[in-house]
């Protein structure tokens, strides 16, 4: 019976071929090599971090960014355009969810502007009344003293938590910073990065952002801001526990500011309908949610409103 | 190599796109998947701590590009956790099985706390809470729901180098 033993093969000093590995190739860069490297990167990044800050706007790391971003533009909207059947599709799904909800909220809003109409009709018709008696100069009115164009919104707010969108328009077509950005429904942000072709608009929904507003109906002024849970919802801060805020009232831009310092936003754009209204033994200011206009979670396309008039100086 | 790089290259920049642009808006129970940080973690355990850390430059380069935000900081970021999880898979991960979800599992939490302190060095207004415990939970999930499908893919793409396969001939000494 042959005897098979493999230690003949060891004795003649030959090779043997081992089974290739399946997995990938373990191979080590040098530990100089790779650390060389990470290292460059890292204070690449930490230079790029720092020359960012230091300078200016108009600086070479905003113009190279700029250029970056420009260059990305085109692949952001094939890609948008592409992916907008699949998100109308995963927003139809999913307000077919909250159509009940949607359907009662809808019911109310419709009640609301139809009232609201006939307000604004009788409004309309006092204002030009009062216009002609007083001489009343509206110097923030829209559209008076704005110019609006349009934009389509490329990148979306990337969280919860930062509430900020990208819009195809730049300083190249007139946006500025702190331009007001609304959309048919209402008032969306303010513009607070721009480049060449592309701003950077922080929602009102964003921490950050607040404004001067005020009730319709009983003309009390607040500062609309953000609330302190999650979601969308807004709230009418700094309102007088005297004055009689009720449910279902319209808040809308004040144009002013407290005092009397002229607001970025004009006047009278509509900002949401007040949901519920709170007041505690302790809080001097009443508790007062209101749910926005616009649908921050959905937005296409925007109108960036610039002042025909020089900008107010903001302290 | 080369040619893999430039494959890494492009897949990092198609996933900057798809992320700004459709990612982003996407959200399910409050998080959003990350594209870009799973892709950049199944490169870098595949094909090591340097693709790992010039990749996650480059996507974070991309990112703070989409975004219009401060250049550099979300590239130092993704460079130390490409190089990061790049020494993992050359050391000990590569092969394991379960490596690719560990790796974006324990990123995940790590750059959202790494973001959120350097946000905070910069002197930029952070809430802990909302990234670090409201937004994490399903964050996580839906990055370990990617991970499969990414890992399959970047396999695919960027194959084994045949070259190094001969190197496995060693000499036996009698």
């Amino acid at each position: 019976m042959p005897r098979n033993r493999s230690g003949g093969l060891a004795a003649l000093s030959s090779t043997v071929r081992r089974t290739p590995p399946r997995h990938f190739p373990a191979r080590k860069p040098s530990p100089l090599k790779r650390r060389l490297v990470v290292g460059v990167l890292a204070a690449v990044s930490l230079a790029l971090i720092t020359g960012y800050f230091r300078e200016s706007e108009s600086g070479p790391l905003h113009d190279a960014q700029s250029v970056a971003s420009s260059a990305m533009h085109p692949f952001e909207v094939g890609a948008e355009r592409i992916a907008r059947p699949f998100r109308d599709a995963y927003g139809w799904l999913n307000d077919l969810f909250n159509a009940r909800e949607e359907n009662e909220r809808l019911k109310a809003q419709i009640e609301l502007l139809t009232s609201q109409a006939i307000q604004n009709s009788t409004a309309a018709t006092e204002l030009k009344r009062l216009e002609a008696l007083l001489d009343y100069r509206g110097s923030d009115t829209f559209p008076g003293d704005y110019d609006a164009f349009g934009a389509a919104v490329i990148v979306d707010p990337p969280s919860r938590f930062e509430q900020w969108i990208v819009i195809a328009a730049g300083s190249k077509d007139g946006v500025r910073e702190n331009a007001p950005v609304i959309t048919d429904e209402g008032l969306v942000g303010r513009v607070t990065k721009v480049m060449r072709d592309q701003s950077r608009v922080t929602l009102l929904t964003d921490k950050e952002s607040a404004a001067s507003a005020y009730d319709i109906r009983t003309e009390a002024v607040g500062v609309i801001r953000h609330g302190a849970g999650s979601g969308d919802a807004l709230i009418l801060d700094r309102v007088p526990k005297e004055e009689r805020i009720r449910r279902n009232d319209v808040v809308v831009t004040s144009g002013r500011r407290f005092g009397l310092l002229p607001s970025i936003y004009p006047r009278n754009i509509p900002i949401g309908i007040v949901t519920s209204v709170g007041q505690t033994d302790i809080d001097e200011h009443q508790q007062i949610q209101v749910e926005p206009f616009v649908d921050f979670s959905s937005l296409d396309s925007v109108l960036v409103l610039v002042r025909k008039t020089p900008e107010p100086d903001l302290p | 190599m080369f040619a893999d790089a430039f494959k890494a290259a492009v897949l990092l920049f198609l996933a900057v796109v798809v992320q700004a642009t459709i990612m982003g808006s996407i959200s399910i129970l409050g998080g959003s998947p990350d594209l870009v940080l799973v892709l950049l973690l199944v490169i870098a355990l595949l094909r090591g701590s340097i693709y790992g850390a010039l990749g996650g430059f480059w996507a974070g380069f991309l990112l703070d590009t989409a975004y219009l935000g401060t250049l550099g900081v979300t590239s130092l970021l993704l460079t130390l956790a490409g190089y990061w999880i790049g020494r993992y898979g050359e050391t000990t991960g590569r092969d394991r099985a379960h490596a690719p979800f560990l790796s974006v599992a324990v990123a995940t939490v790590l750059l959202a706390a790494g973001e959120l302190a350097l946000h905070f060095l910069l002197g930029e207004r952070v809430e802990a809470r909302a990234s670090l415990v409201d937004a994490m939970p399903a964050t996580l999930l839906l990055n370990l729901l990617l991970t499969l499908p990414v890992y399959a893919l970047v396999r695919r793409l960027l194959a084994p180098e045949r070259a190094l396969d001969r190197a496995a001939e060693i000499p036996i000494v009698g």
